[in-house]
């Protein structure tokens, strides 16, 4: 026999009483960890994978559709781009480095990008078995390539035309896996790398149709800039061609103000749910406070002291807060696993991650707080019981 | 053991009370008897320390309540005084067998069972323990009522009409019983009442 324990039994007698508080409290605080959480892996995503990448190189079009599609791999390519231009463009005196990338086709949904040995050391990712990219057709694969195909060194597989589906096989030019990378949570774990002359191989058919050569053309550069002015001159020097630069952090900035209000308005939706669920705490409180009246009477004369009630009554509140905090994660973790399979399908990210954030800690500091509140006037009601008069009235 | 003097008591804008000392030793039987509105709840809450009197002393086991207040009160009240009302009221989300325990648990007594299973044994009630007081009729929730009232081993127990919503047998049965087990905690015992059923099984009455 103990305070918490006539506290527990008090909110679980009626349920009825009690669910639809538990209900809101849950579903609000459920929604806004929810927001916290998405908004925080994306942003992580973004951020790691902008990585020092100043400016994007590539086929005119929509600036973010190029940033999209060759920093993030979540969009298709504006088009291609003459690789003797994109050259030039790389030697020019304000351009420190780049990082050429050719794609187009995929395996089993995952890109195959030609590029050079620059590009994994640009995010620092190591090998975890085997050895790099080298001679054609040889493809070093990211870590959840390894693990979603089950391709293993010495391996060998067809690349499809496209970048989503596997209808029009290159059955001619087989890849060999030599390597695989370690996990490192960059854009590089999804993608299948190559030199670029596989990618041209591949194509050396239809480009030769069209009456090209397929290793004129690549896809975009990942530029790292030596001085600033490269963003005010390269337009210019670019204006005559097919090609554009774009900034990923500046896209990424307006990709996010236009996410945002979506995302506000959820947040404000969230943060009404909260005040109608407190709103139901408090007059779940009250009322179960005014039919136990009596009850709380016979209680004092039974020894219990004003403060004893004032603290059962506080105590049934946060028991209410505290398990619609606990049904609200756990609604949330559920939420971010299946939430998180669909973003991995669509836009190859990993946000399931079962770790409470800052954020949330911060949400269930506040929700006990306004959960107090709303218990406080119930409690104080509790301490103001006049025995005397509730116990002659029955 | 009981001791009033000069008991007053006044109702904010409303009636005043001024109630004969009355003296009720361990073991004894104290019946109060008085029509309505001769203020015989009015001196049971003030017999409790549930209301403070305008003028006078209450003095339950040598302790006077009117210099006592707050917690002490709640406190002292809880360990010496034993209530049983009209109709008996239990904590409804609680057993039978946790309303017995909760006064030693408010009292700031140790919790101990064995007493509650002993005391509802004494009242025939030892096959009710895990119930609901719901699930008791009246006259089993007025035997619960006394079992809970005796648990803590007050000094005095103060029974407020707790015969009145009963038929003859139960209300026979219950009075024997408050009687009996009141004398075996040795607690003195004080009714108040109207209920002209019991008055010729007491002797020391006092009439408002």
């Amino acid at each position: 026999m103990n305070l918490f324990k006539i506290a527990r039994r008090n909110i679980t007698v009626k349920p009825l009483n009690t669910i639809l508080s538990l209900v809101l409290l849950a579903f609000g605080v459920g929604i806004i960890s929810l927001l916290i959480v998405v908004e925080n892996r994306l942003q992580d995503q973004f951020d790691r994978n902008i990585k020092d990448i100043d400016l994007v190189l590539g086929a005119k079009g929509s600036p973010l559709q190029l940033i999209l599609a060759n920093v993030y791999h979540i969009d298709v390519p504006t088009g291609n781009i003459s690789r003797r231009e994109a050259e030039r463009i790389m030697k020019h005196p304000y351009i420190e480095s780049g990082i050429p990338l050719a794609y187009g086709d995929n395996y089993a949904m995952h890109r195959i990008v030609g590029t050079t040995h620059a590009y994994h050391e640009h995010y620092e990712v190591e090998l975890t078995e085997g050895v790099l990219f080298d001679a054609p057709y040889t493809a070093t694969i990211g870590a959840a390539v390894a693990q979603t195909t089950g391709l293993k060194i010495g391996d060998t597989f067809y690349s499809a035309h496209g970048l989503k589906d596997a209808t029009d096989v290159h059955a001619d030019h087989a890849f060999t896996v030599v390597g695989i990378y370690a996990e490192s949570g960059s854009v590089i774990d999804q993608l299948i790398l190559t030199p670029m002359e596989s990618v041209w191989g591949v194509h050396v058919e239809e480009a030769e149709e069209r009456g090209e050569n397929p290793e004129d053309e690549i896809t975009a550069v990942l530029l790292k800039k030596k001085n600033a002015l490269a963003i005010v001159t390269l337009p210019n020097l670019l204006r005559e061609t097919n090609m554009q630069i774009a900034l990923p952090s500046i896209e990424i900035n307006r990709l996010q103000t236009n996410f945002g209000i979506g995302m506000q308005t959820l947040r404000a939706i969230a943060l009404l749910i909260m005040a109608i669920s407190f709103v139901s705490v408090f007059i779940s409180l009250y009322t179960s406070l005014r039919d136990r009246r009596y009850e709380l009477a016979l209680m004092r004369t039974m020894g219990a002291s004003r403060f004893t009630l004032f603290a059962l009554i506080l105590l049934e509140g946060m028991l209410l807060t505290l398990a619609g905090i606990a049904v609200g994660l756990a609604t949330s973790r559920v939420g971010l696993l299946l939430l998180g399979d669909m973003v991995k399908d669509k836009f190859r990210y990993e946000i399931a991650d079962m770790a409470l954030l800052e954020g949330e800690y911060l949400l269930m500091i506040i929700t006990i707080f306004v959960g107090v509140l709303a218990s406080l006037l119930p409690a104080i009601a509790a301490v103001r019981i006049d025995i005397s008069k509730t116990l002659a009235d029955g | 053991m009981l001791r009033t003097s000069q008991l007053r008591f006044r109702y904010d804008g409303g009636p005043s009370f001024e109630f004969p000392d009355v003296v009720c030793d361990s073991r004894q039987h104290l019946l109060l008897l008085g029509e309505s509105g001769t203020g015989k709840t009015t001196l049971l809450h003030l017999l409790a320390g549930m209301l403070k009197p305008t003028g006078g002393k209450v003095e339950v086991d040598g302790q006077d309540l009117t210099k006592l207040s707050g917690k002490a009160l709640d406190r002292f009240r809880g360990a010496r005084i034993g209530v049983v009302f009209q109709t008996a009221h239990f904590v409804q989300s609680l057993t039978v067998e946790d309303n017995l325990l909760l006064p030693q648990f408010l009292a700031g007594k140790p919790v101990n069972k064995a007493r509650a299973a002993e005391l509802l044994r004494r009242m025939n009630l030892e096959h009710k323990l895990k119930q609901s007081p719901r699930a008791l009729s009246i006259g089993e929730q007025q035997r619960v009522a006394i079992a809970r009232a005796l648990i803590n081993e007050p000094a005095i127990v103060l029974a407020d009409e707790p015969t009145s919503a009963l038929d003859d047998k139960n209300a026979a049965q219950v009075i024997a019983l408050l009687e009996e087990q009141a004398a075996l905690t040795g607690a003195a015992l004080v009714i108040v009442t109207h209920d002209q059923r019991l008055k010729d099984r007491f002797a020391n009455r006092v009439t408002l």
